[in-house]
């Protein structure tokens, strides 16, 4: 085990990601504003299991997990890309980005 | 290295940046077909290559080949060749698609195989990514039309929210098991006797986040919207190829890794199959879009598949995957009518539109009410075997209150399934519809032949299934 790990224990790293998680599920769910706010809470969640998995591999003394981390975050760009260019897309189309416009099909 | 075993995935994945190549230095405009034709055939050589490949694990445990995996890789490649050729007649407004859009569909089938090989919750997860990510810009890919970019966008952000639910399941999972690779994972939570809270905590998010990918109540809420925003062939790709593999992963992670907590996930899944099943029945009736009972008709058919599931057994397996096979067929066939039906060039989707079909094109209307009759699950056509199979498992399992809720919304469902073709048959006719392009014609054709005749097949098929779930559980 890691000395820093050792230290400390896993508790605090693991509570600092589930808050990073749950801030990032209620500013999707709860946010009414803006769309950009709703991709930045997405980012949230994707970095809070990061942290976990990294908290979790040092503890383990395992690679594996630091692998995982360094996927997700080439990943985590690459879909704040395709977002930003759906957004681009989004707004050209209607000219407004705000969360309560996103609705002409309904059923 | 034995690159044997990757190698469908290796000459797919190499296809598509050739033909990715191909198109960006063709005259513009010009592209659309080669690309498609070229895609088309990757995928044929790729269906080829995946009956070939040897069983076994490789590349430091991350990928697995198996009987289960190669079911799935050909349901997933004839699920993709179908979007394919839907999207070759396909005009918006006079402007075929971008050639992008066969490419992006290799790819994103090429995530959905990695899906179904996979042997670590890395592999999944980077299967996963690959497949959703092409999908959310297939979906908002007719950049002009308001609806598709607002499908994209939808779709974007719940999809992703699923991505990190899962993910986040992923990395607890992993800090309480120890290890991503499936076989260890199961070997721990086997020694261990009390399971930590953690572990459970992290199978459910995973469950959350693959649901969400197969479109299961509660977590549909995208669904509606995004098939009837999204360009009709991509609506078809989303209903088939994403759903198998979303199935797949489903499958192997519930009866391998955690297969020994089976009595702590199976009421879950039963609760999620029968909910499933009795919305996408019951929230069908109002709707008048064709593409949105569409949406509502998958929903529930996903609750029938899971059923499969939720017998935890082999013959569960079994009826999944031929129910799966089923679901290709018919789906198929009625989204190649759906792709018919425009007039003067422009795309029409509403189910009042098909008015009168059985005498403007007797033919179409004979498809589309075949497809029809085989989704209510009427004998002798494919969607029967289907709902029996995974009926019979659940009876096995002696869940008799989910093949209850099961009985009641497949009456229900016969209503709206029957009303299309009310409408079809018996209804004053509406303007006929375009003559359709020749592949579009040739899908319906070849899918709704597929469905009358599907006995003929049953015997292969449903050996090929059962030795994809052995596979599964050795």
């Amino acid at each position: 085990m890691n000395a820093a790990i050792a230290q400390i224990g896993l508790g605090p790293y693991l509570t600092v990601s589930a808050a990073l998680l749950v801030l990032g599920v209620f500013g999707i769910f709860l946010n009414r504003k803006n769309i950009i706010i709703i991709m930045m809470s997405m980012e949230l969640i994707l970095l809070s299991a990061n942290l976990n998995l990294v908290a979790f591999s040092a503890a383990l003394g395992d690679l594996s997990g630091q692998v995982l981390t360094l996927f997700v975050l080439t990943i985590a760009a690459a879909e704040a890309a395709i977002g930003l260019a759906i957004l681009t897309v989004y707004f050209r189309n209607r000219g407004s980005i705000q969360v309560e416009d996103v609705a002409t099909m309904k059923g | 290295m034995n690159w044997m075993l990757a190698l469908p995935e290796l000459v797919l994945a190499v296809s598509g940046l050739v033909v990715l190549s191909g198109g960006v230095l063709t005259k513009k405009g010009h592209a659309f077909l080669p690309t498609a034709a070229l895609t088309i055939a990757a995928f044929v050589a790729t269906i080829f290559l995946v009956g070939l490949s040897p069983d076994g694990v490789g590349y430091h445990g991350l990928f697995q080949v198996d009987a289960f995996a190669r079911f799935i890789k050909v349901l997933a490649l004839i699920g993709a060749i179908v979007a394919v050729a839907l999207s070759v007649g396909h005009r918006d407004e006079g402007h075929e698609l971008p050639f992008e859009m066969p490419v992006l569909v290799l790819f994103s089938t090429l995530g959905a195989m990695v899906m179904a090989s996979s042997a670590s919750l890395m592999t999944l997860f980077v299967g996963l990514e690959l497949s959703s990510l092409s999908i959310y810009v297939l979906c908002a890919i007719e950049r002009d039309r308001p609806q598709a970019a607002e499908s994209g966008l939808k779709y974007f952000i719940l999809g992703s929210l699923a991505s990190g639910l899962l993910l986040y399941g992923i990395s607890l999972v992993y800090g309480f098991a120890g290890t991503l690779s499936y076989a260890p994972i199961a070997a721990e939570i086997n020694s261990v006797g009390a399971l930590p809270l953690g572990l459970v905590i992290g199978v459910v998010f995973m469950l959350v986040g693959l649901a969400f990918k197969l479109s299961a109540v509660p977590f549909h809420m995208w669904t509606p919207d995004v098939y009837q925003g999204a360009p009709t062939p991509v609506t078809a790709y989303m209903a088939g190829a994403p759903k198998f593999a979303a199935f797949a992963l489903i499958l192997r992670v519930m009866s391998g890794p955690f297969g020994a907590m089976s009595p702590r996930w199976q009421i879950l899944v039963e609760v999620i199959a029968a909910m499933s099943m009795l919305f996408g029945s019951f929230a069908a009736i109002p709707q008048h879009n064709i593409k949105r009972l569409m949406a509502y008709s998958s929903i529930g058919h996903m609750g029938y598949a899971m059923m499969g599931l939720a017998a935890a057994s082999p013959a569960g397996t079994t009826g999944t995957l031929v129910y799966l096979s089923t679901y290709l067929v018919m789906n198929a066939g009625t989204f190649g009518v759906i792709e018919a039906m425009r007039r003067r060039g422009q795309e029409v989707d509403e189910i009042s539109d098909l008015a009168g079909l059985g005498r403007t094109n007797p033919g179409m209307a004979l498809i589309l009410a075949i497809c029809m009759f085989s989704m209510v699950g009427v004998p002798p056509l494919a969607g029967f075997f289907g709902k029996f199979m995974v009926f019979a498992a659940a009876w096995q399992a002696g869940l008799y209150p989910l093949i209850f809720l099961g009985a009641v919304s497949a009456v229900v469902g016969a209503y709206y399934y029957l009303r299309v073709v009310k409408v079809a048959w018996f209804d004053a006719p509406a303007a006929p519809f375009d003559r359709p392009a020749a592949s579009v014609s040739f899908v319906s054709i070849a899918m709704g032949l597929a469905t009358v005749l599907f006995l003929l097949g049953l015997g292969p098929i449903s050996d090929a299934a059962r030795a994809a779930a052995m596979a599964l559980v050795g």
